[in-house]
This record gives structure tokens, C-alpha cells and sequence, in this order.
């Protein structure tokens, strides 16, 4: 099946909506792809007992009735295989090629997630993971949950949790106290943010919120039954059910990679424009930076205005650099120190997919080699979870992927061959 | 005691309430309310349980939420490699998980 558009976006959270939504409006005939079943990205993700939230109804709404959109859902990017076009496969088992003139990443980021001894049990999740499946309908009641890492994603899963009736034993932030002080105090000049964050530590009695702390294992038969925290010195056993812990985001840079888009600082290169260094080609939302739902809403539409020939309205421009400075702070506040850094035992698991301990990895030059003798990161991940650990405990930088980016159909993969074909000959 | 039974009857009777559509986990039938991801109805079905066995043979359950880890893939009406937390109950869905009781 083959599809053409105006603009393609890939990613339905608040970026991608935002760009789809301003396209849109613009006439352009627009698609937007996004692997979750329904729009919102994880922010804004909807569920059995969670609705939209108000601005992503208004776009969604407007996607969902416009004659002049396209909304793949449950749907992958497996490969590019041509300038211009991408290989879609959709969880029905249908495959499309789409062509597009202008293309939008707002692909997002995913979670940080390092290991510690006993991370695969059963029971632990990332802190954002834990609330993405209390938003998929998954029952917490009554558990004792343990929630760790770093950031402000564990003051927003300590309140899904609490909500859904999970009880707290504990947070557990690794950036140190003064840092996390500081950083509130700054929250005095976001006002809305402030809001934010009142409402989610409501209720903090009763609950011990440790700073200057890390998750150092998690122990447990066959699912977990507690976990040890090294608070300074000292080592706390805490008994739980579940651990969701997550060390911040890393933007999610696969598709941007494979269309040889240039990479700063870990994430996509833009210009004022939201431009890519490629031609055709932009990027909004936290695939450019981890800076939060309303820094994405408006790099997306900044991105959609300028994907359609538009010029940017001044004040836009203003609301992005109000936006960037929180996030800037936000990363400094809560930069991973080094108890949260510090390299788990050699038979700590660091490839998931693989089963392959850290200690057969520490050995070697680069992410490649690591991957090529010891298999790390070439299972069906594809090095999304221990890429980003590697990336922490040995400076390495991934690899540009290679197709398919994403476990695959082999019906799917035979419609990309003739197009490859075509590029060869 | 009976404030605490009455609001779980309460909670219960309102789960039931929104069963919408039923699924069956390694045989075992379970009522879920729309929109619910397979993920969720694995955890209302077994508890904390896993979704499969790693090469090196140790449960594994979902873990990243978001369509990443591909830690919760299951069979899903015959389908292999299904990733459950990225798909949404259908009524009469069979989902398999390498735990499976064969």
C-alpha cells in the first residue's frame, strides 16, 4: 500500500500532536504515526480510567474529523528505504510505504533505565514505565511500591501510584538535597510548573523521601521482596512488591540516525525553525532535549508552522526559550551524580535481551566492538535499554541503526527490498 | 472492618460494572474494562507474574511500560511477539505467555 503526504509526523505525543495540529489547520495533508494503539505519547497517554487532558482532546479531536489527515496508530517505522519515504508496519500486519515532502520527528524519549543486581525480577519497572501501566488498566492496590532514580517523573509515578491506591514505602532521588531545594525555589519563576508540582507531592506525610540515595539491588524469589538502598554510608533494606525507578529520559534517536541527521549533546540538532542539518526534514519535542509536555507543545508548533511555509510568530519563539531555561535547570538540578553512576557488580546484567553480565562488556574500545563479541545489545532492543547505560558507565555513543528498526514481518521487509533495490541500481 | 468491606465490595462491584470485554490469559478468563492494555489484564490475571523466559532462562515481566524493552511480548491469538503493553483487550483475545502451564 502506498500513501503520499504533505507532512509526515512520527510521534503522537505532544510534539507530534501539536505539529500535526498546526499543519493541519494550514491545509496540508498530513499523517501522523505513532506505535502506541491511541494518541497522547506517555505524558498524555490515555487508558481505561485516564481521559485525554484538554489541549491533547482539541487536537486529537481535530485529527480524528479532518478530511485532510491521517492517523496511524499501533503503527512502526521499520526502515527508510528511499529520500523521502518510510516503511510503516501496523500491529494489524499491515505494511505502507508513505511519502512525504516534509517530514516532522517528534519521536520523544524514553527512560533511563540502569542496572543494579536484581533488576530483571518481576515486579521492577521504570518509574514513567510503572505509570504508563497504572494508565494501561494494571491494578497496584494495596502494593508496596518503591519508587527511585531521578527527576520530577518520580513526584508525577509517586502520584499515579498513590491514586490508583498503591502504597508508597519510599522515594528514593539521587540528586542531593540542596540541589533538589534549589531547584524548587527556581520553580518560583514557572508559575504553572510551581502548580504542578504542589499538586503532585500533596499527601507527602507519612512517606520517606530520601535524597543523596540509589537503589544499589533488588532482591527477591522470582519476583521482588525488597530492595537495598545505600543512603550515604549506610545500606536500608526496604521489603516491597514493586520497584519503579528511572534515571531521567534520553531522547529516542533511531529514526533521526538512520536519516543521517546530525546529533548534539544527545539529542536532535535543530535550528531556530526546528529544522534538522537534513533537507526536508524536522524534529520538535524531546527528541531535541528532555525539557517537558509544554517545551514540546511548542517546538511542535513551532515545527508544523514551519514544515508548511509559515512564518513563526515572535511570541512562539518567546514561550520556547521561557520553556528551555526550566528545562535547563531541570537537568542541573538533577544531573546524575556519582553513587547513581557508580558501575554495578560484573555479574550484573546490563544486556537484557542477550543476558550478557556488564563485566563482559567493561573490557572493550567502543559500543561496537562490545556488541560484536559479546552479543550486548543485539537483541530484539536493539540496545535501547543498554545503549543508554553504556552510554553512563562508558561514554559510548550508538551506532546508527540499521533496518529494521524495529522487530519486523519478513512480508513487511520483502516490501522494502525493491525500493532498496531501486536506490542500488 | 466493615467500612473496609464495604468500600472493597464497593470498588469490586464497580470493576464489574465496567467489564466490558473478556480475555483469557494462559487459560485463565479475565473481565477488563475498555481501553485496558494486555499488560494490565496479564498483572489482574497472575499478580506479578512473567511474560516470558530469557536465553538464559530467568522470568522476565514488563519493565519499560512504553514499547521499548520488549520484555512483554506474548502470543496474542496465535500471534508470537506481541508487545503487551502496547496493545489494547479485544473481547474474546487469547494471550499465551512462556509461562504458560502446558
Amino acid at each position: 500500500m502506498k500513501l503520499d503526504f504533505d507532512i509526515v509526523v512520527v510521534g503522537a505525543g505532544p510534539a507530534g500532536l501539536a505539529a500535526a495540529y498546526e499543519a493541519l489547520r494550514l491545509g496540508k495533508r498530513v499523517a501522523i504515526v505513532d506505535d502506541n494503539p491511541r494518541p497522547g505519547g506517555q505524558i498524555w497517554r490515555q487508558g481505561p480510567h485516564t481521559q485525554a487532558s484538554p489541549p491533547m482532546r482539541r487536537m486529537s479531536g481535530a485529527l480524528e474529523t479532518a478530511q485532510n489527515a491521517t492517523i496511524l496508530a499501533a503503527t512502526r517505522v521499520v526502515a527508510a528505504p528511499v529520500p523521502q519515504a518510510l516503511l510503516l508496519e501496523s500491529d494489524d500486519g499491515t505494511a505502507r510505504h508513505v511519502s512525504y515532502s516534509e517530514l516532522i520527528l517528534a519521536t520523544g524519549a524514553r527512560e533511563r533505565l540502569l542496572p543494579c543486581a536484581g533488576w530483571t525480577l518481576p515486579g521492577v519497572t521504570g518509574a514513567g514505565g510503572l505509570q504508563a501501566l497504572v494508565k494501561g488498566g494494571m491494578p497496584v492496590r494495596g502494593e508496596r511500591v518503591v519508587i527511585a532514580g531521578t527527576g520530577p517523573l518520580l513526584m508525577a509515578a509517586l502520584a499515579t501510584a498513590r491514586a490508583a491506591g498503591a502504597n508508597v514505602v519510599a522515594v528514593v532521588e539521587q540528586a542531593p538535597l540542596a540541589s533538589v531545594l534549589r531547584f524548587g525555589l527556581s520553580l518560583a519563576a514557572t508559575p504553572s510548573k510551581l502548580w504542578q508540582a504542589s499538586r503532585l507531592t500533596r499527601g507527602f506525610a507519612g512517606l520517606a523521601y530520601w535524597t543523596g540515595s540509589v537503589v544499589r539491588e533488588v532482591r527477591g524469589e522470582g519476583r521482588v521482596e525488597s530492595v537495598v538502598v545505600r543512603r550515604g554510608m549506610r545500606d536500608v533494606v526496604l521489603e516491597c512488591d514493586r520497584l519503579a525507578y528511572g534515571y531521567g529520559l534520553v531522547p529516542n534517536l533511531t529514526l533521526a540516525l538512520a536519516l543521517e541527521c546530525d546529533i548534539r549533546a544527545g539529542a536532535i540538532a535543530v535550528d531556530e525553525r526546528q529544522r534538522t542539518s537534513m533537507a526536508h526534514i524536522w524534529a520538535a519535542g524531546e527528541c531535541t532535549g528532555i525539557g517537558g509536555a509544554e517545551l514540546a507543545c511548542v517546538e511542535g508548533r513551532i515545527a508544523g508552522l514551519a514544515a508548511s511555509g509559515v512564518p513563526i510568530p515572535p511570541a512562539l519563539v518567546r514561550t520556547r526559550e521561557r520553556w528551555r531555561r526550566f528545562a535547563a535547570r531541570l537537568d542541573e538540578a538533577f544531573a546524575l551524580g556519582e553513587a547513581a553512576r557508580e558501575q554495578p557488580a560484573n555479574d550484573t546484567l546490563l544486556c537484557r535481551c542477550e543476558d550478557v553480565p556488564i563485566g563482559a562488556v567493561a573490557g572493550y574500545a567502543n559500543w561496537r566492538d562490545a556488541k560484536l563479541h559479546t552479543r550486548c545489545g543485539m537483541g530484539p532492543c536493539q540496545g535501547r535499554i543498554c545503549g543508554a547505560a553504556a552510554q553512563v558507565y562508558f561514554g559510548w555513543d550508538s551506532a546508527p541503526p540499521r533496518p529494521p528498526f524495529t522487530p519486523a514481518r519478513i512480508g513487511t521487509l520483502l516490501q522494502a527490498a525493491p525500493a532498496d533495490r531501486a536506490r542500488t541500481l | 472492618m466493615f467500612m473496609r468491606d464495604k468500600l472493597s465490595r464497593a470498588a469490586h462491584a464497580r470493576d464489574d460494572a465496567m467489564a466490558e470485554l473478556n480475555v483469557t490469559i494462559d487459560g485463565v478468563k479475565v473481565g477488563v474494562a475498555r481501553y485496558t492494555t494486555v499488560a494490565a489484564a496479564l498483572t489482574m490475571a497472575q499478580g506479578i507474574g512473567a511474560t516470558r523466559v530469557s536465553v538464559g532462562g530467568m522470568a522476565r515481566a514488563p519493565f519499560c511500560g512504553m514499547g521499548v524493552c520488549q520484555e512483554c511480548r506474548v502470543t496474542v491469538d496465535g500471534r508470537a511477539y506481541v508487545l503487551a503493553c502496547q496493545t489494547v483487550c479485544r473481547d474474546g483475545m487469547r494471550v499465551e505467555t512462556e509461562h504458560a502451564p502446558r
